[in-house]
């Protein structure tokens, strides 16, 4: 993969006030840089308010959008393109999206929280609208008409009572670009937007929007064409491995380069606390960062014993409580009135539910390529932030944030933030150092043992009824490690591993959160607390947005809870819990999920016998993340003998506003069942109370094919008069409930610990035999 | 060092190497091959699949020197640009998310079905033992490999 380092459209983006200005090269995708890197900036920075920032349209009248988030696999740009098609009245195969690329697009957050089209897609559409407006005018006047007499379709104006007399978009504004102000809200990141003059198009009239388009990317993928991260090559490269301590937190007292000196260019890289190993060839530098002879520091053993994770939590200091959101100022939990609640109740019920580290286990630990050039610098990365990453790089290195560009290459799988946003900093650390493009991969062991971990909790909930078996009280309590030790915007190297260990200063933050749901339940409080990281410092376990940020913790116990309710009054699950939920998107959502299941109400815990050893049961989840709503019913299969937990069949059935591609948004959805039951069944991150030992694919095992459902049936509740809502994760938090509950079902035992492993159910089993 | 020859997709490539290094760093470094990729180097994912004489091996482990065989990569499948029965069975089903580890599930699905023309749930789950698949795209690839079976009963 050969890049031209020169790429930049800036110098074509100034508009000299006129609608559109005359400038060959629409593009500019052979600009050179703007700065002549004494003064800086290297890269100019690309204005949120100019329609030219999202759109360009070439001579043959192909359009191409610059999406400043970018695609995981899950078809986002895809669905941008029909979301621009849509507007222009074009056909797909002429809209072309670049995106990840900070010299080519705004800053809109990256890949971040599901909000690919919820937020993502308002700038694009806005601007295409106002592009369709530009172009119809410049068409009228072409053609010698008004404006209400001509029509667009299939990328030309037309006359509307002669659509013989057409001019294409290419002849109109081809070879030049937009230069039309849009109204910019003044930030970056996930809630940038603008808007020109022109409405987007009702959705009643959309003939592009909602149809299954294939991703134009997958050939590419399965022919073996397409680039990854790992692809990246550059002359006179080196590659580069991180050197890591054998106890956490211990750091290089002493190393001896000579013991690497028979390995033909192996170099160190050393600053601070940080310790690498660069050479001309991968397996070089894998040899020289295994054989480097290193002292480390003395240090106490870090952790606690696995076995007392949750009683460590269970009895840590609280850092940090709140009934409010992570982000937001503290709000005392309403314990008052929910204790008066309690007193008067005729009935109380109780239960705690434990949830492990884990990891993102990429398919590949973390690749990243650093060109430093002095005054300015090149991030190849496979990072959801890449625009972030560079800010966090140039801080680094010391330079401007315009004299760094980030361009991110699709790196093995990204589920919030893995490893990606340390080797980010990895490469750009040792290319300084060794004066020379870097490219790092991890190992095995860094992919699973090094990367930020989604964080370990407990959650306590309690709930009261009364005579007649209404809910009376509500209390839900998480009590965890914080989410924020890494925060996942990587414009700050102090939440990386590099930074950590070269004198950043600590910048973690304590937030946790609250269950996603509607329940109407009287007298009801939700609060958190965290606790301190077991390691401030360049810590395996330090934490970070893994997929569904929390989601999945959280709502095992809140989802699992609610089954718990309803069993405790003899009711339904779903019918106990739609007498709670009031409003309809909830409601519709759930019941529809039920009706494509065929579900017949009745108590849980019937226990009953699929064949032999194998019992079999049902189990709901429902959950609102943002405006998003999803409902799953899981069925499971238990092996009483063996313990096996096998969800055979799941009916998913999702409210995510209008459904831009029905297509990918069904495999979204089915991808995150899978990784949902992936860590639900068996993922669960090991350590001693020295270091993580889930360090490859045996010590951290995930969902292999045997495991895989016969059936994953969804249900898109299609709601054209809403906008898209995200739906990259929040299907993943129903997951474990459904599979808990459906576990109780078939089994009538409850497991309020995850994962949910053939040892520990057949351990639960046993315990409840006796 | 040694010298290395390797046939790799059809063509002879001659280098210096260590014997001991891994095929997949001859594949990549060497010879400046895209796939197969980097996952595990433990023989535990399948990323760095190969065909060695229509069999797959993992060549993060396999030792240059002991590559006895006429290799065939992802990239080397097509004949004349056309996909492989299988290549096409997975874009017709849209199966990959993020694709890193597609050489692995592609590969032992052709070896399968050069075997087994129609094979059952039973076998296509067993001949994926040991491949991992992070994004969830295990429903899919099932799918994908019926199809394929499917299309190869036809022809």
């Amino acid at each position: 993969m050969e890049f031209d380092a020169t790429v930049s459209r800036r110098d074509v983006l100034k508009g000299s006030g006129a609608l559109v200005v005359a400038v060959v090269a629409p593009r500019a995708l052979s600009q050179a840089p703007a700065g002549d890197g004494q003064q800086g900036p290297f890269w100019r920075e690309l204005s949120p308010a100019q329609l030219d920032t999202y759109l360009a349209i070439d001579e043959q009248g192909l359009v191409t959008a610059y999406f400043g988030k970018m695609d995981m696999g899950q078809g986002v740009d895809l669905s941008i393109a029909q979301i621009v098609a849509e507007e222009l009245h074009m056909a797909l195969d002429d809209v072309a999206v670049v995106m990840g690329d900070t010299a080519l697009t705004v800053n809109q957050g990256g890949a971040s929280g599901s909000t690919g089209l919820e937020q993502g897609a308002k700038p694009l559409r806005n601007a295409a609208a106002e592009a369709r407006r530009v172009l119809s005018e410049l068409g009228a006047r072409h053609l010698g008409l008004l404006m209400s007499q001509v029509g667009s379709q299939g990328g030309a104006v037309y006359a509307l009572d002669d659509p013989t007399q057409r001019v294409s978009y290419g002849e109109l504004l081809g070879g030049q670009h937009f230069d039309v102000k849009l109204e910019w809200n003044g930030r970056f990141g996930n809630t940038l937007d603008a808007r020109g003059r022109e409405t987007p198009k009702p959705s009643s009239i959309y003939e592009t929007v909602g149809k299954p388009f294939q991703r134009r990317d997958l050939p590419g993928i399965v022919m073996g064409t397409r680039d990854y991260i790992v692809d990246v090559r550059l002359p006179g490269m080196l590659h580069g491995r991180v050197v890591r301590p054998p106890v956490a937190g211990s750091v290089p007292a002493n190393f001896d380069s000579d013991s690497i000196a028979h390995i033909p260019g192996a170099r160190v890289v050393h600053e601070g606390d940080y310790l690498g190993v660069v050479a001309e060839r991968e397996w070089d530098a894998i040899k020289a960062a295994r054989e480097l002879d290193v002292t480390w520091t003395d240090v106490d053993a870090p952790f606690p014993e696995m076995a007392s994770l949750y009683d460590h939590i269970r009895e840590a200091p609280v850092v940090r409580e709140s009934a409010g959101g992570g982000r937001a100022a503290d709000v005392a939990p309403d314990l008052e009135s929910f204790d008066a609640a309690l007193a008067r109740a005729n009935r109380v019920i109780e239960a705690e539910y434990e949830f492990p580290f884990q990891s993102h286990a990429s398919m590949a630990p973390a690749c990243a390529v650093c060109d430093f050039r002095g005054d300015h610098a090149i991030l190849w990365t496979g990072s959801q932030k890449p625009h972030y990453a560079a800010q966090g790089v140039a801080q680094l290195l010391g330079l401007p944030v315009e004299n760094v560009r980030g361009i991110w290459v699709p790196g093995p799988g990204s589920y919030g933030r893995n490893d990606a946003g340390d080797a980010a900093m990895d490469a750009a650390l040792m290319s300084k150092a060794a004066g020379r493009p870097v490219r790092v991969q991890g190992m095995r062991d860094e992919g699973s043992g090094w990367d930020p971990k989604g964080p370990a909790s407990i959650h306590h909930v309690r709930a009261s009824f009364d005579a007649a078996g209404n809910v009376t009280a509500y209390c839900f309590r998480s009590k965890g490690f914080s989410a924020g030790d890494t925060e996942s915007n990587e414009s700050n190297p102090s939440h990386t591993y590099a930074g950590m260990l070269t004198g950043w200063p600590d910048a973690s933050v304590q937030r946790f959160n609250n269950p996603g749901d509607r329940y109407e339940f009287p007298n009801k409080v939700q609060y958190w607390q965290t606790i301190a990281p077991l390691l401030g410092r360049a810590s395996p376990l330090r934490t970070a947005h893994l997929r569904d940020p929390l989601g999945p913790q959280i709502h095992f116990a809140s989802e699992s809870f609610v089954d718990e309710m309803a069993h405790a009054v003899n009711t339904d699950p779903i019918e106990f819990r739609l007498r709670y939920l009031e409003e309809q998107r909830d409601a519709d959502v759930l019941r529809a999920a039920a009706e494509r299941y065929a579900w017949q109400p009745r108590v849980a815990a019937t226990r009953e016998i699929r064949s032999g050893d194998v019992a079999t049961g049902r189990g709901v989840a429902y959950t609102r993340r943002n405006n998003s709503v999803v409902a799953v019913i899981a069925e499971v299969d238990v092996n009483l003998r063996t313990g096996r937990v096998w969800p055979r069949r799941f009916v998913v059935a999702a409210d995510q506003g209008i459904v831009v591609n029905p297509l990918w948004l069904r495999r979204t959805l089915e991808g995150n069942v899978i990784h949902g039951m992936s860590r639900t069944l068996h993922e669960e991150v090991r350590f001693s109370r020295e270091r993580v030992t889930s360090i490859d694919w045996l010590s951290y095992p995930i969902l292999e094919m045997a495991d895989a459902p016969e059936e994953i049936d969804i249900v898109l509740v299609n709601r054209p008069e809403l906008p898209p809502y995200g739906a990259g994760e929040p299907s993943t938090r129903t997951i474990t409930p459904a599979i808990a509950n459906a576990i109780f079902d078939a089994t009538g035992v409850r497991l309020r610990r995850a994962p949910f492993t053939a040892e520990r159910m057949l351990e639960a089993l046993e315990a409840a035999a006796t | 060092m040694a010298l290395i020859t390797l046939s790799v997709d059809g063509e002879s490539h001659t280098f210096d190497a260590e014997p001991d290094m891994p095929l997949l760093y001859a594949l990549r470094d060497h010879l400046a091959l895209k796939n197969p990729r980097f996952g595990c180097g433990l023989a535990q994912c399948g990323a760095c699949t190969v065909l060695m004489d229509g069999q797959p091996i993992r060549s993060c482990v396999m030792p240059v020197a002991a590559v006895t065989g006429e290799l065939t990569t992802l990239g080397g499948l097509a004949v004349n640009g056309t996909p492989h029965v299988v290549q096409q069975a997975f874009i017709d089903e849209q199966v990959p998310f993020c694709g890193y580890c597609v050489s692995g599930w592609v590969l032992y699905a052709v070896a399968l079905l050069e075997r087994d023309p129609a094979p059952s749930d039973e076998a296509i789950r067993a001949a994926f033992a040991g491949l991992k698949c992070r994004c969830g795209a295990h429903s899919a690839i099932l799918r994908a490999v019926n199809r394929a079976a499917g299309e190869l009963q036809r022809a």
